[in-house]
């Protein structure tokens, strides 16, 4: 049981890190950019909120199999396949939660409005360290809602997972996965402990945001 | 950077397209005193100043005191530029307390730096406000912080765009004494872009009109300008009425 909790706190908490640093650029970008375009960039990367997970998982399936073209470049340095595996679970939670990285920041970074990067760039910062000594912390509740909503959203997931993970003990059983199978092989006293738990932690994450949100909205002049 | 008399102060030219209308000017801005940019709104005045500061590129050339900002390809950008923004409204970073946000240039820019914090808090009275947060100041002090803020990045030039026209008449009252201070006491140029008279009256010693993007006439000294539309006994009752309210004469000004 403890294994299975640990693979998925470690799933989630890998996924939020890595899904915020390469969603941030993105989301800046969405942000700041003035071109028409970009908004069918905006709609592919919103595209898994509304595809079912399965079909995202099949996809993902095909493409981290041995014989995909993706593997096929990787074959040379010893990968040769990424299905079944705790990194392919990686790659298939960050596509999944991706929107729900992107959305919140690029809210953010909207919010903030041109000015406070203008007032940085004639106080002589350097774009970078205005986005680090500026757009981070002005749009920082963006981010703060980006960071729970993916650790969340990437612990409640089931159909990517079921498709391409596998769900071998230790490696890629996450825990809504193992509640599916207790239900199924009848042990709803361990199912029921699982449901129950899933929920309150949900709960929390949400009443923490909201209330977090709320405290931020007080200061904010 | 030649020493050219000529090219001391800063030279402006633009020419391009800017929504509905053109822009089209050739400026140079003497390199001391105040210069008031000054024409109806729309007529481009916040778009020339953020030109100048390279804030909206445009096709032309800028050089400070001999040193090119804009030519042809070449666009140093803005956090290269050695200079100073006091925008209309309040634009303080909300994120730092005033302190912080009054060393956010200061300790970005090159060394050596004349301007020290000791010396702006009290020229524009910010000591009761170094301590506090951002939020609940008045417009007054606001724009008094983000003028600080704007000195203390060493600037080489100062532009101030309007940066009383959100402010109550109670609040503008307050903050052009301090403007005045900072004339007597302020070795680079300013260009301050306003439309309101007696603004440009107590504080430019040059005016330059823009309408629909282009520059009207010569650049002018201020009060003769001012007065020379005047009758002497018109110009007596004006000096009489500013006696009475305690306005001395500035003997910097001839």
């Amino acid at each position: 049981m403890s294994d299975v909790i640990w693979t998925t706190l470690k799933l989630a908490s890998l996924t939020t890190l890595l899904l915020l640093i390469l969603a941030t650029p993105l989301a800046w970008w969405l942000a700041r950019q003035k071109v028409w375009w970009k908004e069918i960039i905006a709609a592919l990367a919103a595209l898994p909120i509304v595809l079912p997970p399965t079909v995202l998982g099949f996809y993902l399936l095909l493409l981290l199999a041995p014989s995909s073209p993706l593997m096929e470049l990787l074959h040379p340095f010893g990968i040769q396949s990424l299905a079944f595996t705790f990194p392919g679970l990686l790659i298939g939670s960050m596509v999944y939660s991706l929107p729900f990285a992107v959305q919140p920041i690029r809210n953010g970074c909207e919010a903030m409005g041109d000015r406070p990067m203008e007032v940085a760039a004639t106080l002589r910062a350097t774009p970078l360290n205005a986005f680090f000594t500026v757009a981070v912390p002005q749009a920082r509740r963006g981010f703060l809602t980006a960071a729970v909503l993916v650790f969340a959203h990437t612990v409640g997931e089931f159909g990517v997972v079921l498709m391409i993970g596998g769900s071998i003990p230790g490696q890629t059983e996450v825990i809504s996965v193992k509640l599916y199978q207790l239900v199924e092989s009848l042990q709803f006293s361990e199912a029921h402990k699982i449901a129950a738990g899933l929920l309150g932690f949900s709960f929390v994450v949400l009443l923490t945001m909201f209330l977090t949100e709320r405290g931020s909205r007080k200061t904010a002049p | 950077m030649s020493g050219v008399g000529e090219t001391n102060g800063i030279q402006a030219e633009f020419d391009g397209r800017l929504g509905r209308f053109q822009l089209k000017v050739s400026l140079h801005i003497p390199p001391n005193g105040i210069t008031a940019l000054v024409g109806p709104s729309g007529a481009g005045k916040t778009s020339l100043l953020r030109a100048i500061a390279g804030l909206t590129r445009l096709p032309g050339r800028v050089a400070m005191d001999g040193e090119v900002w804009q030519e042809g390809r070449r666009f140093v950008p803005v956090h290269q530029r050695a200079l100073g923004m006091v925008f209309q409204e309040s634009s303080l970073l909300s994120h730092l307390s005033v302190k912080d946000n009054l060393l956010f240039g200061y300790r970005r820019a090159l060394k050596p730096k004349s301007m020290r914090l000791d010396e702006v808090v009290p020229l524009l009275g910010l000591e009761p406000l170094i301590g506090r947060s951002t939020d609940n100041l008045s417009g007054g002090e606001r724009q008094r912080v983000a003028l600080g803020r704007a000195l203390l990045s060493q600037p080489r030039l100062l532009l101030m765009d309007e940066p009383l026209s959100s402010l109550d008449a109670q609040s503008r009252a307050e903050i052009l004494p301090f403007l005045e201070a900072l004339h007597r006491t302020l070795s680079i140029p300013v260009l301050y872009v306003s439309h309101d008279a007696e603004e440009v009256a107590r504080l430019a010693d040059h005016v330059v009109t823009l309408n629909a993007g282009q520059i009207v006439g010569p650049i002018q000294p201020a009060i003769p300008d001012l007065l020379s539309s005047l009758s002497p006994d018109q110009i007596k009752d004006l000096a009489r009425q500013a006696l009475a309210v305690g306005i001395k004469p500035n003997p910097q000004v001839r």
